[in-house]
C-alpha cells in the first residue's frame, strides 16, 4: 500500500502494464503525470513543445507496437484535437491512452470545459475514476480496452482526483512484447478512401466497446438504500457516497462513453426517481434522457463549479443553505509575482512606454493584478502575438507590446511571430527568458538545453529562431538592468518594424539557495512609495515606515534603481 | 460523522504546509487506517493562500472537508486562520502561528490587514490556542522548523503515539535535517503542558 495521488497512481498503472513511451505538454493539473513516469529507466519519456506534437510523437510509438500514454491539461486538448480525431480512425497498434486533467471550479485555468463530451465526439472509449486506486487500475484496463477494441482510450481526471491522495496497492511491472510495425497504408494513411472505411469499421468497434461496458465490473451497482436512486461517475461518486452514504443506491459508472445502455435502462426503470450525480456538465444525463428515460440532474445540481458533499445535501436532503462564507470581508490573498521575480522589472519598464500590452498564459499573467497592471488581454496560450498583431492593424496610431514567456514562445508563440513578419506587423513582442516553464511547477523545455530527466541535451537558441522567422530588429537585455530595458523597449517601439526584445534573467526559484547581498531601506527614504509601485512582496509599509523584508528579499535589486533619492542600498554597504 | 477526523492545515504558499500534511497522512495509513488527502497546487507557490485537507479513519469517501467539518485547523499565519474558521466544526480546535504575511493586496493599500485576529475568533466562540512558532523553531537554531513546531502542537492532540511521529517525520526527511526538525516537533508536543 502507498498514498499515491491520482497523478502518481496514472503513472504507476502505465508502468505497471508496461508502458514504453510518453510524451506531454505540462499543464495543471496533469503534469505530475510524466514527471512521476519519468523516473522508471524502463519507459522513453519525454517533454513536447505542445500538447499536439505530444499526441504525434505518441501515437508514432504507438504505431510502432508500443503501449503509449500522453497526458495534458483539459485545453490542451483543444491544442491536440487534430490528431486525436484522426486516431479514432486509424485506431492503435500498441495501446494508446491520452489523460485528460480537467480543472472543475478553475484553480489553475481559464476555463472549465468538460472534456468528457470530446471523448464522445472524437468517438474514443472514456474512463472516469473516482479515487487514485482506481486511477492506477483504470491506466492498466485502459490499455488492455485500447487494444482489443482497437481504439484509443481517454482517462479523464479532475483536480480533485490528479492532486488527491489516496491508498493504493501496488504491482510488479508486466512485458508486453512490441506489436509487430508493418507497412499497412490502408490503416496508417487517412486519406479520404481509406478514411470512409474507417469511418464504418469505426462505429462497429465503439459498437462491441458498448456492449463490453455492460459488464465491465467498474460500472456496477453499489448499495442497497431505499431512499434515492443513483448514477454517478468521478469524483461525484464520492462526494454522492459522503452525502448519502446508504440511504441510496448507486450505479456506479466508470466505462462511461459507450455508456451502457442496458445496464442503465434496467436500473433507471427499476426506480421511481433516479439522480444523475456529476460533476460539470450533463454529460451522462443527456446521455440517459436520450434513450427516452427520465432522470433529474442538472435542474437541482449546478453545471459550474466544483461540486461537493454539501450541495448533495442541500439539494437532496434539505440542509439549509447558509448565507456566503464570512471570510467575503477580509483581504484577498491572490497569487502574486515571487520577491525578485524577472518578470516585475520587465513590466516595470513596459508601463513607462504607453502601449497597449497584450499578456499571455504563465506565471507573468499575474501582471494584471494591482499594482503593475500591465496586461490588457489574455485569450490562451500564444494569443499574445496574434491579438497584438490583430490590434495593430486597427489602432495604427497606438503602441502595441505583446508579452509571452519561453516555453510558450516555443509552444506556439513561433507561428504567431512568422504571421506578424509575413504581414509586416509593426509591434514589439518581449518574450520572457526566465529559463523554464514556471508556471506549471519548472519543467524543462527545448530553450533550457535539458529534458525531462534533467540530462543535457540539444539547446534551441531564442534569439536564432526569431531571426530565422525573418525578424531583424532583436535586442536581448538583463531583466533585471532598468537602464536597458527602458533603452531597449524605445528603440523597439518606435522602429516602425516587427521588433523582438528577448528578456533573459532565470527564475529566481531555480535557485533554492538563500541569497546574500539583501537590500534595505535608508534614513533617505521620502515616503514616496515609487518602490512600492512595483508590487514586490518584500517592499512594505510597516508602522508608517517603507521597509524590505530581508527574509522574503532576494537581492534583485530592482527597486534600488528605481528610488529617485538613492535610499536603497545593500544591507551593510557603506554610504557613497 | 462517525471516527473519522478531519484536519485541515491552512496558510501561505511556500510555508511547508504540503510536508505537515503528508506526514500526518503516511502516519495514518501506517496505523493501518483510510486515508485521503486533497490540496490545491498550481498558483500555490506564488504566495497565494493554500490549503490541504487530510481525512483519516475507517473508510473515506471525499477528499475534501467542507463548512463545520474540521476537527482541527492548523494555521500556519493569523489572516488565514480567519478566512477558514468557519470550516471548525463546534467542538473543534483551531492551533494559531502568530505570524503575520501579508498579501499583496495590503501592501499596496487596497486593503487592511486585521489587528484584532484572536479576538476576532474568540467572539466567534472559537476554542483557539495560539502559538508563536518562530521564536521556539529560532530557540533551537533553526527558523526554517517553524512547520515542525506547529505539527507537534496538533500531533499532541490526535491519536498516533509519540515514537510514531517520530518515525513518519525521519523517513520525511534527510538525515541532516533530522535532528533540529524533530527537536521542533518534540517542543511543539511539549507547549500544551506549559501552557
Ligand atoms: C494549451 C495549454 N497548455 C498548457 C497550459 C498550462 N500552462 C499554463 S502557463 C504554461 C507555461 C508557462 O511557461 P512560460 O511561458 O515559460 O512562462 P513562465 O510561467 O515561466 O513565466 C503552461 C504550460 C495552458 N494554460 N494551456
Ligand atoms: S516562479 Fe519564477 S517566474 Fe514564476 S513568479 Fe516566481 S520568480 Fe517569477
Amino acid at each position: 500500500m502507498k498514498l499515491l495521488s491520482g497523478n502518481e497512481a496514472i503513472a504507476r498503472g502505465a508502468y505497471e502494464a508496461g508502458v514504453r513511451a510518453a510524451s506531454a505538454y505540462p499543464g495543471t493539473p496533469s503534469t505530475e503525470i510524466l514527471e512521476n513516469l519519468a523516473k522508471y529507466d524502463e519507459v522513453y519519456c519525454e517533454w513536447a513543445p505542445n500538447e499536439k506534437v505530444a499526441v504525434e510523437v505518441a501515437q508514432g510509438a504507438c504505431f510502432a507496437g508500443a503501449r503509449t500514454i500522453t497526458a495534458m491539461k483539459h485545453v490542451g486538448l483543444n491544442v491536440a484535437a487534430d490528431p486525436m480525431f484522426s486516431l479514432a480512425y486509424i485506431g492503435v497498434n500498441g495501446g494508446f491512452i491520452i489523460v485528460s486533467a480537467d480543472d472543475p471550479g478553475m484553480h489553475s485555468s481559464q476555463n472549465e470545459q468538460d472534456n468528457r463530451f470530446y471523448a464522445k465526439f472524437m468517438k474514443v472509449g472514456l474512463l472516469e475514476p473516482s479515487d487514485s486506486q482506481e486511477a492506477k487500475d483504470f491506466a492498466i484496463n485502459g490499455f488492455d480496452i485500447s487494444e482489443e477494441f482497437d481504439l484509443p482510450v481517454m482517462l479523464r481526471t479532475t483536480t480533485r482526483i490528479s492532486h488527491s491522495k489516496g491508498l493504493v496497492s501496488l504491482g510488479d511491472r508486466k512485458e508486453y512484447p512490441l506489436r509487430a510495425y508493418n507497412k499497412n497504408i490502408a490503416k496508417y494513411v487517412i486519406i479520404p478512401a481509406h478514411a470512409r472505411k474507417m469511418r464504418i469499421s469505426l462505429e462497429q468497434r465503439l459498437k462491441k466497446l458498448a456492449e463490453f461496458a455492460e459488464t465491465f465490473p467498474g460500472n456496477r451497482l453499489e448499495g442497497e438504500g431505499h431512499e434515492f436512486a443513483v448514477i454517478t461517475s468521478g469524483i461525484a461518486y464520492q462526494y454522492a457516497k459522503e452525502a448519502l452514504g446508504d440511504k441510496a443506491t448507486y450505479l456506479k459508472l466508470s466505462l462511461t462513453f459507450p455508456l451502457p445502455e442496458k445496464l442503465v435502462r434496467n436500473f433507471v426503470e427499476k426506480f421511481s426517481q433516479v439522480y444523475v450525480i456529476e460533476e460539470g456538465e450533463p454529460f451522462l444525463e443527456e446521455q440517459i434522457k436520450s434513450l427516452g428515460l427520465t432522470v433529474k440532474g442538472k435542474d437541482i445540481f449546478p453545471r459550474f463549479g466544483e461540486l461537493s458533499p454539501m450541495i448533495i445535501r442541500q439539494a437532496l436532503l434539505g440542509e439549509a443553505v447558509e448565507a456566503g462564507n464570512s471570510s467575503a470581508n477580509f483581504p484577498v490573498r491572490s497569487p502574486v509575482l515571487c520577491p525578485g521575480c524577472p518578470h516585475r522589472s520587465v513590466f516595470y519598464a513596459i508601463n513607462q512606454m504607453k502601449a497597449i500590452v497584450t499578456g499571455d498564459i504563465g506565471c507573468y499573467s499575474l501582471g494584471v493584478t494591482p499594482p503593475l497592471s500591465t496586461i490588457e488581454t489574455c485569450v490562451c496560450m500564444r494569443a499574445s502575438i496574434g491579438n497584438a498583431l490583430g490590434l495593430s492593424k486597427i489602432l495604427t496610431d497606438r503602441k502595441i507590446i505583446a508579452v509571452i514567456g519561453d516555453s510558450t514562445f516555443i509552444h506556439s508563440g513561433i507561428t504567431g511571430l512568422i504571421d506578424v513578419v509575413y504581414n509586416q506587423g509593426a509591434i514589439t513582442v518581449v518574450i520572457l527568458d526566465n529559463a523554464i516553464t514556471a508556471m506549471t511547477g519548472h519543467q524543462h523545455n527545448p530553450a533550457t538545453g535539458y529534458n525531462i530527466k534533467n540530462q543535457q541535451t540539444n539547446k534551441i537558441d531564442l534569439e536564432n529562431i526569431v531571426r530565422a522567422c525573418g525578424v531583424n530588429k532583436i535586442w536581448q537585455v538583463n531583466s533585471y538592468d532598468m537602464h536597458e530595458l527602458t533603452a531597449a523597449l524605445t528603440s523597439a517601439t518606435s522602429c516602425g518594424q516587427t521588433a523582438v526584445v528577448i528578456a533573459r534573467q532565470p527564475c529566481v526559484l531555480l535557485n533554492k539557495d538563500d541569497c546574500s547581498d539583501k537590500y534595505e531601506i535608508t534614513a533617505q527614504c521620502r515616503k514616496c512609495k515609487k518602490c512600492i509601485s512595483l508590487g514586490c512582496p518584500a517592499i512594505m509599509i510597516k508602522n508608517d515606515k517603507v521597509v524590505i523584508d530581508s527574509q522574503l528579499c532576494r537581492s534583485c535589486g530592482v527597486c534600488a534603481q528605481i528610488c529617485n533619492f538613492g535610499a536603497i542600498r545593500k544591507v551593510g554597504s557603506a554610504y557613497e | 460523522m462517525n471516527n473519522n477526523k478531519n484536519i485541515m492545515i491552512v496558510g501561505v504558499g511556500g510555508q511547508g504546509t504540503l510536508l505537515a500534511s503528508s506526514i500526518i497522512g503516511q502516519l495514518a495509513m501506517d496505523c493501518g487506517l483510510d486515508v485521503k488527502q486533497s490540496e490545491v497546487h498550481g498558483l500555490s507557490q506564488r504566495g497565494g493562500s493554500v490549503v490541504t485537507y487530510v481525512r483519516y479513519g475507517s473508510k473515506i469517501a471525499s477528499p475534501i472537508i467542507e463548512r463545520k467539518q474540521a476537527d482541527y485547523i492548523l494555521s500556519f499565519e493569523k489572516l488565514e486562520a480567519l478566512r477558514w474558521a468557519d470550516y471548525l466544526k463546534p467542538d473543534g480546535v483551531l492551533i494559531m502561528n502568530e505570524q503575520e504575511i501579508y498579501p499583496m493586496s495590503v501592501i499596496s493599500g487596497l486593503a487592511v490587514y486585521p489587528i484584532d485576529v484572536a479576538d476576532q475568533l474568540i467572539s466567534k466562540g472559537i476554542n483557539l490556542i495560539k502559538v508563536n512558532a518562530l521564536t521556539y523553531a529560532q530557540e533551537i537554531g533553526n527558523s526554517r522548523a517553524v512547520n515542525m513546531v506547529l505539527l507537534g502542537m496538533l500531533a499532541y492532540k490526535l491519536d498516533f503515539n509519540y515514537n510514531k511521529w517520530e518515525k513518519t517525520i525521519k523517513e520525511h526527511m534527510s538525515s541532516i535535517v533530522q535532528h533540529t526538525n524533530l527537536q521542533a516537533f518534540a517542543m511543539g508536543w511539549n507547549l500544551h503542558d506549559r501552557a
